[in-house]
């Protein structure tokens, strides 16, 4: 097994006085695509803004490369590697589609390996090339999420968080976006992705956790975990 | 004749207005706050552009300078000071606040070990003078009051639409928590958009105290409450709109003032707000907000 990424130990956030996350543990290993899966309100997005630094973390440990993130504020963790596409992409509606991308690469400062950027995001997303100067408020849901995982490229990160990349899209372009992870994945960036899309997410994921209600009820391979009765009755929509 | 003469007026007005009012509308933008303590920088602007190019002798564009410079760090000290705190409070705290912050800085400064309660009359850098232009008058002051007003739009445009700041002051004014997540430093983006904003109100304090030559501690309420009333009627949170609200705004007082009565002057300027709010709450060129799930 190749080594730790990311590391997550009894994670404990807290909304005022809700418990959102009761003490959650996983680990990423570098290469490989990880998901959290569960229903609405399980703690996964909760989860994903933690590691990013939006929310402020109660007890626990966020351990990255080695290093601890829970005080971190969110720019800097951007910066230690970590891309973190929101859920709802988030774009900015009123920036060009050119300068969503220039705004993923906020960080960076050398012109020219940001242009190479834009020129790779370009080519993996067309659509957007033909849209670079218009505003991305415009643009359709499925052309928005592709905008937002292109931005979340721009960071050049070491781990990608994708947070229900599939919401709201149509089959066709669900099936798109997956592909699209699975070749990010495939030249190096390890990915850490929230579904509730489970079927899809099971499939191209290496391991899953799957949680309810702020905690970790089951984990393992995504291969084992689709044969699991539990998983199939509750996530795969299989009547038990 | 007259009436180009008041148009001109209306002009120099309006454009004084115009650097208070982009304040007003940028710092809503980022924060969705009225920040009601901005006419007070002004006023400071005022005094300290004063105090320059009189007790200190400095030459007048270094004296602005100074100003620009006061103001900035007054403004960017009354976020961190008033408002930073309340950021994700309910908005009327924040208001109340900034409410408390304007009155503190116009009481606080006509304590006598300050500007002192009284009003100055400002001894101009310059004197003025009156070109003829075929029975046309225009004055030095106005014409450099153009020519600096301009130069500081265009320095604002290339800013915000050119710069990697401008860029992040644009995603913030959508969007916080994503803002953070590409890397943006919120709190400095926030304070910067506040010392540009205390800039420009400073250099319109400067004008104003050298083009209506009389300074006092609670001066800045009314050009304050215009320039609120201008960014509101071109759309608060939107740049163009401030400068077009208050080039309208200048127009309308000094139109009042010449053709109906100068009594009227503040009641019309205010009677546009209320329109306003009621009709068109967005402004001349805001679009309505869609609400997004």
């Amino acid at each position: 097994m190749s080594s730790v990424l990311l590391e997550v130990k009894d994670l404990e956030v807290f909304y005022g006085s809700i418990q959102a996350l009761q003490g959650i543990s996983f680990v990423v290993h570098e290469g490989e695509i990880v998901t959290l899966i569960g229903a609405n309100g399980a703690g996964k997005s909760t989860t994903m803004r933690a590691i990013s630094g939006l929310i402020p973390v109660k007890r626990g440990e966020i351990i990255y490369k080695g290093q601890r993130l829970n005080k971190m504020p969110a720019h800097k963790i951007v910066r230690m590697g970590i891309s973190h596409v929101p859920e709802g992409r988030q774009i900015f509606p009123n920036l060009t589609v050119m300068e969503n991308l220039l705004m993923g690469a906020y960080t960076r400062t050398d012109k020219k390996e940001i242009e190479d950027s834009v020129g790779m995001v370009m080519e993996r997303f067309p659509r957007l090339k033909e849209r670079s100067a218009q505003l991305a408020g415009t643009l359709s849901g499925g052309e928005q999420q592709m905008l937002a995982m292109g931005r979340g490229l721009m960071g050049k990160p070491n781990l990608l968080i994708l947070d229900e990349p599939s919401m709201g899209l149509s089959p066709l372009l669900v099936e798109e976006i997956f592909e699209i992870i699975k070749t990010i994945n495939r030249q190096g960036t390890t990915v850490l992705l929230v579904e509730q899309n489970a079927y899809m997410a099971l499939q191209v994921a290496h391991r899953a956790y799957v949680l309810e209600t702020g905690r970790i009820v089951l984990s393992g391979n995504t291969a084992e975990l689709q044969n699991d009765p539990r998983v199939r009755s509750a996530y795969l929509g299989e009547i038990a | 004749m007259e009436f180009l003469a008041q148009v001109i007026n209306g002009l120099q007005l309006g454009l004084v207005y115009a650097l208070i009012a982009l304040g007003y509308t940028m710092v809503y933008g980022i924060v969705r706050l009225i920040n009601f303590a901005h006419g007070d920088i002004f006023m400071v602007g005022a005094f300290v552009g004063y105090f320059g190019f009189t007790s200190w002798g400095l030459p007048f564009p270094l004296a602005i300078l100074t100003a620009m410079v006061v103001c900035s760090i007054l403004g960017v000290t009354i976020e961190r000071v008033a408002y930073k705190p309340l950021r994700y409070a309910p908005k009327i705290a924040a208001l109340i606040s900034a409410f408390g912050m304007s009155l503190f800085l116009e009481y606080f400064c006509s304590l006598k070990f300050v500007f002192g309660p009284n009003f100055r009359v400002v001894k101009r850098p310059f004197e003025e003078i009156h070109w003829n232009l075929g029975g046309l008058t225009i004055t030095n002051i106005q014409v450099m009051i153009f020519i600096v007003v301009v130069v500081m739009l265009i320095i604002l445009q290339y800013l915000i639409f050119r710069t990697k700041i401008g860029m992040a002051m644009r995603s913030v004014s959508m969007d916080h928590n994503t803002a953070r997540l590409m890397g943006v430093n919120v709190d400095n983006t926030i304070s910067v958009t506040f010392a540009i904003g205390s800039a420009f109100a400073a250099v319109g304090g400067v004008l104003y105290a050298v083009a209506y030559p009389q300074i006092y501690p609670f001066m800045g309420i009314m050009p304050g409450l215009k320039a609120f009333t201008a960014a509101v009627l071109g759309g608060i949170g939107i740049i163009p709109g401030a400068v077009l609200g208050a080039l309208i705004m200048g127009q309308v007082e000094t139109m009042t003032s010449a053709y109906l009565s100068s009594q009227l002057r503040d009641a019309i300027a205010f009677s546009i707000l209320i329109l306003v709010l009621l009709i068109r709450p967005t402004g001349i060129l805001g679009r309505t907000e869609t609400e997004k799930v």
